[in-house]
């Protein structure tokens, strides 16, 4: 279970990019985070491991609060949660095998990391998660030698090596082509059903989210304006959302996609 | 609409950088007076040049047979000597570097740490190779010793700056999702920052190798060891076939040098 409380961030330059926001997920749930470019979504779950430390309020996983821990329980709290980042992050001069594994930096010393010499069990899951992605022959070529796709997938490998209880998606289809995206989406949304994961998945593709979630959550100026099921966001509320437009093709689409999907 | 109306048919110029015409006649004009003024006040004595000359010549010609013989033994100790030097002082000045260099680069330093490195690097960017040599000689007296000190101290000034500029410019995406991963600093240091950053570094370090190994030419003109040294003594004896013989030496190896580090950083991209 992970609980947002009264979640605030101020940046230096004075931008509030997250205003009180209380959000509550329970475990081996996924939600869609959606809204404007500039409404808080990176930073929200930037916040939740700490890569931005937020002005105030609280973030709690299982019992544990995080904004409260210093450095070594921060460290040990982030294995917990796998994050897959918009433009995939690996480290492009660094092997598939090796993107993948630094999956596991956080559970194993710095002599075995810098050597290479992971613990065997962490190799086979690296094999295996590889292979369940497809990506078993792409494993000891460069990260940067892989398309868009298969990146993404990498990423997806190095988040679930964490064994996290939780996933931070941020934006992971942003500069995929459309089928790719609903392949990655399917992937997210399989692997976090196999394996009881919670997510909060940041994506401003509204049908795309529409197709996959069954709670989406969006934001605005850094305020939770709307938390419900896909067919609750009508019209009138992508409007609130958004700000004015014509929405029926952005919903219409979503009901054929489904049929397709289905 | 009235306000395209009023511009169509009006020339465009590019906006000037200086906008005052006057301030930008009188900075351009008064640079020229100050640039033939200059030139102007460097004497030239025609008799000492045409003296001069005769000499150059034989310095020249020198080259058409260069000796290497009657000095060999010379020759080759300070080779020798400056290979020791160049190697040794590449090696520890590139060491040093390193955690200078991370300190120094603003994104990963704490402000603190960060002074304190760029300070370092300034020091020793500022003292040039043959003042610190001088006063190492001074120190640890004539050889080598002195001057590996020189180029140790030189590499850092040069190697921590360039290299704190390229973690700098690094991408911190990637070095952010290895952080995301519960990685400790040196972890995240040897998983998301130095694969981004070593071709450069190698690029760096095999460039400074070359610098150091013709410094070490240079400092032996003030006493700190190796070929420079030999060479000191070739000029003080006006033994310009010699002379030409050491530096034909430092032309091809510093060649040599050239070629095989084109080699290896094309292969590290």
């Amino acid at each position: 279970m992970l609980k947002l409380e009264k979640l605030t961030m101020v940046y230096k330059t004075g931008d509030k990019a997250l205003n009180a926001v209380d959000l509550e997920i329970p475990g081996g749930q996924v939600i869609a985070l959606i809204g404007p470019s500039g409404a808080g979504k990176s930073t929200l779950i930037r916040c939740i491991n700490r890569l931005v430390n937020p002005t105030s309020g609280t973030v709690t996983l299982d019992g544990v609060e995080l904004t409260k821990l210093g450095s070594a329980g921060l460290r040990r709290e982030r294995r917990r949660m796998g994050m897959i980042f918009q433009e995939y992050a690996l480290v492009e001069r660094l092997t598939v095998m090796e993107n993948v594994l630094s999956g596991r930096l956080g559970y194993v010393g710095f002599w075995r990391s810098f050597l290479r010499k992971f613990p065997q069990a962490d190799v086979d899951e690296a094999y295996r998660l590889l292979d369940r992605v497809g990506l078993l022959h792409m494993a000891d070529k460069r990260a940067d030698e892989l398309s868009g796709g298969q990146r993404q997938r990498v990423g997806i490998c190095r988040a679930l090596i964490q064994d996290p209880a939780v996933l931070l998606v941020d934006e992971p289809t942003a500069s995929l082509d459309p089928k790719t995206s609903r392949e990655i989406m399917r992937l997210i949304i399989e692997m976090c059903r196999e394996r009881g994961l919670a997510a909060i998945i940041n994506i401003h593709d509204v049908s795309l989210a529409k197709m996959f979630v069954q709670r989406v959550v969006a934001l605005n100026l850094g305020t939770v304006i709307f938390d419900g099921g896909p067919n609750d966001l009508t019209p009138d509320v992508l409007t609130q959302i958004y700000g004015e437009e014509d929405w029926e093709a952005t919903i219409e689409t979503v009901d054929d996609d489904a049929e397709v999907d289905a | 609409m009235s306000a395209l109306a009023q511009q169509i048919g009006t020339p465009w110029k590019k906006p000037p950088f200086i906008k005052n015409a006057m301030l930008r006649m009188v900075l351009l004009v008064g640079f020229i007076v100050y640039f033939f003024m200059a030139l102007n006040s460097m004497e030239v004595n025609w008799s000492r040049v045409y003296q001069g000359l005769d000499r150059g010549w034989k310095f020249v010609t020198a080259f058409a047979h260069p000796d290497f013989c009657s000095r060999a033994s010379d020759i080759k100790e300070g080779m020798i000597e400056s290979v020791i030097m160049t190697v040794t002082s590449t090696v520890v000045g590139i060491a040093i570097s390193i955690p200078i260099a991370l300190g120094a680069a603003r994104n990963i330093a704490p402000l603190p740490v960060y002074i304190v490195c760029r300070f370092i690097i300034a020091v020793s960017r500022a003292l040039n190779e043959i003042i610190v040599a001088i006063l190492f000689v001074a120190i640890f007296g004539f050889g080598p010793l002195a001057g590996f000190l020189t180029l140790s101290f030189a590499t850092i000034g040069f190697l921590a700056k360039l290299l704190a500029e390229d973690i700098e410019d690094m991408n911190k995406v990637q070095a952010e999702a290895v952080k995301a991963t519960g990685a400790s600093w040196m972890q995240w240091i040897n998983f998301g920052v130095q694969p981004q950053v070593m071709p450069r570094l190698i690029g760096l370090s095999i460039y400074r190798l070359d610098i150091n190994f013709r410094e070490s030419a240079v400092l032996g003109l003030v006493g700190a060891g190796g070929i420079g040294a030999t060479l000191n003594t070739a000029f003080d004896r006006y033994e310009f076939d010699t002379v030409a013989a050491i530096l034909l030496i430092i032309i091809v190896v510093v060649m040599a040098l050239e070629y095989i580090s084109g080699i290896i950083r094309a292969r590290v991209q």
